[in-house]
């Protein structure tokens, strides 16, 4: 390591903010872009100027936001090493939040792919799956303890090497007025999980580099995403890639869409949403 | 009707123990079993959960609960918490990941959602258990079968109900276990509930490695096989030593 300290001058204040603003337009392998239109990645197809949030998260990292109603959200595994652990909760009521066993149980299936809603316990769409070209996804394992990555890696600590995503998902949460009583089970995107049919669990990991996921919230939401090895991954080196998160205004799920009405639990899910916002005016 | 086991135990009830073990109070044809504990030390506490109802205790560390399942396939949809400290609770997805399997069988052990073992599945004597299937509810009922079922009670009230004698709240409430459901998974993630693999005495028994606040909800469902169209009681059996 260099001896940092003396590359800067910060003797006085003025010196200080001198020293402190030079660094403003560094570039950083992950970091938030601002505007979000000034993006160097924009996603494909999608107008530079919808959209609403720009960000590489780092691997072992965290990021955090409100979307509104109608927003799509990209998360893109740029090196094929991402796993985006995500909980979502409803933005004006957060004790309504995603509920992973009525998201596997009412669709009839375990598997998270594109068209699949993510549920909250209250009968409602909090966001749908609207693209997916990974299909390496998992709602059965959660993510990882510091119990577990003690264990495995040796560390769990968030400023430590090996975080763990529970401790990332806790730092999220408080930025939300959220804590652990708040952090249930969570859904995790690029890294798979198959079921056996002795109910044992079979990894399949990563589908490779430059892979994505889309979903569309369905109502304002909180949106926690942690980036950390899946809790199954059986390399006992903590591998965590970037995550590439872009969001955009479009339209939320309504009347006419194919996933509208394409089962009838999803309808009667997006029936509850549309019933509940309009109550609530909004 | 037979009112205590073959050790001439009679458990406690918050109902007419009477009427809540006579098979004419549920359909035509029921059978009731009421079974025993499956440790051998004394027991400390000894209910019946009247079909529909919920029920809660704190194990202490190193008993054991017997759950029986009295008429069959009767889901016992079941919460943990550490009795000292409620924010560390059941968690499924650590009891899966850490265990490397889906289901509940003996030597399972219960994760909390900090990955400490809370209590370890002991016996069981069905081929296993749930917990992927989550809790029913008024609000998902309405999603899975459609508006007409609003009226109608679920676990989730259950568990809120007695959750919040704890203090605790809809926060708190998480997915969980569900004793004698059959959820399998098949080949392309394809699940659902089915018809069950339990029957009347069956039962599971688990031991508390830490306190733990035991909430159960005996599922009142009447729109999916989780108890055979058909709500039974639970017998909830705490014993201590061997």
């Amino acid at each position: 390591m260099p001896p940092i300290a003396s590359e800067h001058e910060t003797d006085t204040v003025l010196h200080a903010r001198a020293d402190a603003r030079a660094r403003g337009a560094t570039v950083a392998g992950a970091m938030p872009y601002l505007p979000a239109s000034s993006t160097p990645y924009p996603p494909p197809g999608v107008d530079p100027a919808a959209l609403t949030w720009a960000e590489t998260v780092a691997g072992g990292n965290y990021t955090h936001r409100i979307l509104a109603r109608g927003t799509r959200l990209r998360l893109a595994d740029v090196t094929g090493e991402a796993c985006a652990h995500l909980l979502l909760y409803n933005a004006a009521e957060p004790w309504e939040r995603l509920n992973v066993a009525d998201t596997v149980k009412i669709p009839w299936q375990a598997y998270l792919a594109s068209g699949h809603p993510l549920l909250s316990g209250d009968g409602r769409v909090l966001a749908t799956i609207v693209a997916d070209d990974s299909g390496r996804h998992d709602a059965l394992c959660g993510t990882s303890t510091a119990l577990a990555n003690q264990e495995k890696y040796g560390d769990s600590a968030p400023q430590g090497p090996s975080p763990s995503g529970r401790e990332l998902f806790a730092l999220a949460a408080a930025k939300h007025g959220l804590s652990g009583r708040d952090i249930g089970p969570s859904v995790s995107f690029f890294k798979g999980v198959r079921i056996r049919p002795d109910g044992g669990l079979g990894f399949t990991g990563s589908a490779g580099p430059g892979k994505a996921v889309e979903l569309l919230a369905e109502m304002p939401v909180i949106v926690l995403i942690a980036n950390a090895p899946h809790p199954v991954d059986p390399r006992p080196v903590y591998t965590s890639g970037p995550l590439r998160v872009h969001a955009w205004r479009s339209r939320p799920t309504s009347p006419g869409d194919p996933l509208w009405d394409a089962s009838p639990e999803s309808h009667r899910a997006y029936l509850n949403t549309v019933d509940y916002l309009c109550a609530k005016g909004l | 009707m037979v009112i205590t086991d073959s050790a001439g135990r009679r458990p406690a009830c918050p109902q007419d123990l009477v009427e809540v073990l006579d098979p004419a109070s549920y359909a035509e044809g029921a059978v009731l079993a009421l079974g025993g504990p499956l440790t051998s030390g004394a027991i400390v506490r000894d209910d019946i959960v009247p079909a529909r109802g919920p029920w809660s205790a704190v194990v202490r560390r190193g008993q054991t609960l017997t759950i029986v399942d009295v008429g069959g396939n009767q889901s016992g949809d079941c919460l943990l918490y550490n009795a000292d400290d409620t924010a560390e609770r059941y968690s499924v997805p650590d009891t899966i990941a850490w265990g490397g399997n889906i289901y509940v069988r003996t030597g399972t052990v219960l994760r909390s959602c900090l990955g400490n073992p809370m209590a370890t599945v002991v016996a069981n004597e069905i081929d296993r258990q749930d917990t992927i299937g989550g809790a029913c509810g008024k609000e998902s009922n309405t999603l899975r079968y459609g508006h007409h079922t609003a009226a109608e009670h679920g676990c989730r009230e259950n568990f809120l109900a007695e959750a919040a004698k704890y203090g605790m709240g809809v926060r708190d409430i998480v997915s969980n276990l569900n004793w004698f459901m059959n959820v399998p998974v098949e080949a392309d993630g394809s699940l659902g509930i089915v018809d069950g693999i339990s029957g009347p005495g069956k039962r599971v028994a688990f031991r508390a490695e830490m306190d733990v606040l035991v909430i159960v909800s005996n599922c009142p469902q009447m729109n999916n096989p989780c108890n055979n169209f058909n709500p039974t009681p639970l017998r909830m059996i705490i014993t201590e030593g061997s």
